[in-house]
């Protein structure tokens, strides 16, 4: 299974770390450095699931996600939240927004590629 | 290469990342002091702490996880709303900032830096706050606790078996229409499910309406699921995580095969438990064409070691040298300047420039962390002293060699923290003068004329001259009957044991003077001057060369000797004649340059290669602009080329022979010495005493 990923996240370190916990894994990442860039991305790629921070500047993960639902192609794209965020409420709006599952960093590598199989299938 | 460890490589471009992220937080907080914030500053500073508590927890940092966290609620509540920022609560966030910055130098160098330092600050400010944020534990790594489902049936069963049959559950799921809006989707949970063990699914299908009836959106399916596997309860729930509340979910276990008979075990849901509303019209994933396009270029940064350039920057410096020989071996050979050896060479010089223009490219780096270090150092200072100081810095981009930088920070320090120190006033010094109470240090940098201008000033009462004065013929600096002009009374502050404080704060130290300043600039290729006004201020001038491993330099011979002057001090070359010459004074020789007189210096006897001419006429000077503007007149013997030369540092073991800067290796091979004019002429005064022998290189 060759599973295609977008990551979405406003810090190098934490792409290079999502790149290196699944590149292994066989996933091809793509990644992007803010909500608005993750949406351009999008536009050329069509992931199998996406990964998202939700605290970026210029659009934040709320944004992103309301945004990638908006387009039909997406609906059902499965979206995981991977932030430092833990508050139940933040976790209700992702939801609310569209978001399929929430990840706490920091991540243990292979709960993040089973979470992945598990949602993109 | 050899294959570095990923993982400390990901470390190490995290600590690259958190300066930048320590940069921006900075600037934000400056912004917000300023009050040139706008509604995204807050956000900006939130987010970097933000990001560097998430890397430092991937690498398990356990003191800057808790106190970015901490920090980083504090700004939360700014970022909210809840909190006001005012010039007290900006006060315990720069605090906090420098500790942040300690903090992760600490973590990246593996020293240790005591959590109380931390804890005190954010007690502080806490306390500054009013309500104290609770110091909340690190979060957990995985958010969704395993439900909860009390399921311990605990039906103490006689083991009848010695070995017990799997663990069975049955789990029901019927998921809501919200389920899929969120992305999720049943077929990869049955998929995980059937990974743990073995399973027997039903799907009920009975609430599916007539055709005609289906509202596409809705969710008709449920499913009852036959679970044989040696896991426990909380790993098959997990399979359920993301669905939590989506769905209607029971999931039991049977304790072997005799309960499968128990026709209605606890429905167990963790939502209301009304009818189950079923079947889903399996939200067919519309599959996207795939349309595989390259993803947006990604800005591409290479870390590399800094040994690697320095050598890089050692062979082009080779490079250039052996171009050098090569030109005058061509021209040796007779070749014709216009031919195509000749030619082809004109373009390798072309070429070698620009590489070498590319290579220290590689080197160069703003001034701006440096300067934000500097603005923690008038934040600790002024606080030391109790006095309001404001730093301002101007031209934070200039960028200069990396080497530079780093080996600026320990005198800008010292020159900081003398400007708060002793170049400010007093508060109600300044406010009695009816200054503005709030002391201000400028600290500015430029590029001018090929060099490095660094300014630090300061708007303090200027140089106490009269009492600078006094303490440099008490301490015998000076003999007691000198005359000094004002500009050679500020130079006493370079004497090596000048201090002025009557009494050594805890600030400025002890000992360490501005001539340690100044040496240390000295070593650095730069050369740092002084100007006062009183009542207004005090201002260093810091010029350094751009890179110090080359030098556009003016060949010149002295006495037989080959010396290179850096062509940048050079304004004009002047032939002396006997109408422009003009003897002051024995020994004062000045020469008329358009309308001004300037003092002729004979840098053969400076040099201690000769005895003063005594006839200049006929011979060359070279006019030297000062830092300050002013001219001096060099005189040589011949002027032979300008080229660029690799300069080759003067090991420390050797004698510093004043005046001279460095050394360099010519295009024949011969080594010549790299002439400071300015220092030169600075020391002119001093008799060229026994002690400064022949300078000579012999290669």
């Amino acid at each position: 299974m060759n599973l295609e990923v977008l990551a979405v996240d406003d810090s190098r370190t934490m792409r290079d770390m999502i790149r290196l916990a699944l590149e292994p894994a066989g996933f091809r990442v793509h990644t992007a450095d803010d909500g608005v860039h993750g949406t351009e991305v999008l536009a050329n790629i069509a992931p199998d699931v996406i990964i998202t921070d939700i605290n970026m500047p210029r659009m934040d993960g709320f944004g992103f996600i309301d945004a990638v639902r908006d387009q039909t192609g997406h609906r059902t794209t499965p979206i995981l939240v991977l932030t430092t965020e833990a508050a139940p409420e933040l976790k209700m709006r992702a939801r609310a927004a569209g978001a399929t599952g929430w990840i706490v960093k920091p991540f243990d590598p292979s709960k993040l590629v089973k979470a992945l199989q598990m949602v993109a299938g | 290469m050899t294959t570095p460890d990923p993982m400390a490589e990901i470390r190490a471009s995290f600590f690259v990342e958190c300066d930048e992220l320590l940069e921006a937080m900075q600037d934000g907080l400056q912004a917000l002091e300023d009050g040139t914030d706008d509604a995204e500053t807050i956000h900006v500073v939130f987010r970097a702490v933000h990001s560097i508590k998430g890397g430092a927890g991937a690498f398990g940092l356990e003191a800057l996880v808790r106190f970015s966290h901490h920090y980083e609620s504090v700004l939360d509540r700014v970022r909210s709303g809840e909190l006001a920022v005012d010039i007290d609560l900006l006060k315990h966030f720069f605090r906090a900032a420098d500790h942040l910055s300690d903090l992760v130098r600490a973590n990246r160098d593996g020293t240790e830096i005591p959590s109380s330092a931390g804890d005190a600050i954010l007690a502080e400010m806490d306390a500054h706050i009013g309500a104290g944020v609770p110091p909340d534990e690190v979060e957990p790594e995985i958010e969704f606790q395993p439900l909860g489902l009390a399921l311990d049936l605990d039906l103490d069963l006689p083991a009848l078996d010695d070995l017990p049959p799997a663990p069975q559950f049955k789990i029901c799921f019927a998921p809501d229409a919200e389920m899929f809006e969120t992305g999720n989707d049943v077929f990869p949970i049955l998929r995980s499910l059937a990974a743990l063990g073995t399973c027997d699914i039903q799907c009920d299908t009975a609430r599916v309406p007539a055709l005609s009836d289906i509202v596409p959106e809705t969710s008709y399916l449920s499913w009852t699921i036959l679970l044989t596997s040696e896991v426990d309860e909380a790993e098959v729930a997990s399979v359920f995580e993301f669905v939590e509340g989506l769905c209607k979910l029971s999931i039991e276990r049977l304790a072997g095969s005799d309960t499968t008979d128990n026709p209605t075990p606890p429905p167990v849901s963790d939502q209301v438990s009304e009818p189950l509303p079923e079947p889903e019209t399996d939200s067919a994933e519309p599959e996207q064409a795939p349309q595989r396009a390259t993803p947006a270029a990604a800005r591409s940064v290479v870390r590399v070691d800094l040994d690697r350039i320095e050598r890089l920057v050692n062979l082009v410096g080779e490079l250039v040298i052996n171009q050098a020989m090569l030109a005058q071996s061509l021209q040796g050979a007779g070749l014709s300047p216009h031919s195509d050896a000749m030619n082809g060479l004109e373009e390798f010089q072309r070429l070698t420039r620009d590489i070498q223009d590319s290579v220290m490219m590689i080197r160069a780096q703003p001034v701006k962390p440096l300067f934000q270090r500097m603005s923690r150092i008038v934040r600790e200072a002024s606080a030391a002293v109790n006095k309001d100081v404001r730093l301002i810095t101007d031209g934070d981009a200039t960028e200069v060699d990396k080497t530079v930088i780093e080996r600026l920070a320990d005198p800008l320090t010292h020159m900081i923290r003398n400007a708060v120190d002793h170049g400010l006033e007093p508060t109600h010094e300044r406010v009695a003068n009816g200054k503005d109470a709030q002391g201000r240090v400028t600290l500015s940098a430029a590029h001018r004329s090929g060099r490095v201008i660094i300014e630090v000033s300061d708007d303090g009462g200027g140089i106490n001259r009269p009492r600078v004065l006094q303490i440099a013929m008490d301490k015998g600096l000076i003999p007691t009957d000198a005359t000094l002009s004002d500009s050679e009374i500020d130079n006493l502050l370079f004497l090596p044991g000048f201090s002025t404080a009557d009494t050594v704060s805890d600030l400025s130290g002890r000992g360490v003077g501005m001539d340690v300043v100044r040496t240390a600039i000295q070593s650095l290729g730069g050369r740092i001057s002084i100007t006062s006004t009183p009542g207004l201020g005090t201002n260093f001038s810091i010029s350094l060369p751009l890179t110090l491993a080359v030098l556009d330099g003016m060949v010149i011979e002295v006495a037989d000797e080959t010396l290179v002057l850096p062509l940048n001090v050079v304004a004009e070359t002047v032939t002396l004649s006997a109408e422009t010459l003009d003897a002051i004074q024995p020994g004062l020789d000045v020469v008329r340059v358009r309308d001004g007189l300037v003092p002729l210096f004979d840098l053969g006897y400076l040099l201690g290669y000769r005895a003063r001419k005594d006839s200049y006429v006929d011979g060359v000077a070279l006019l030297i602009t000062h830092d300050d503007g002013s001219l001096g007149a060099l005189v040589v013997d011949e002027i032979q080329d300008q080229r660029q030369v690799v300069i080759k540092g003067l090991d420390d073991t050797l004698y510093r022979a004043p005046g001279i800067a460095a050394a360099t290796i010519l295009g024949d091979g011969q080594i010549a010495l790299i002439v400071d004019p300015s220092d030169i002429i600075a020391r002119a005064g001093e008799p060229p005493h026994a002690k400064s022998q022949k300078i000579r290189m012999e290669s």
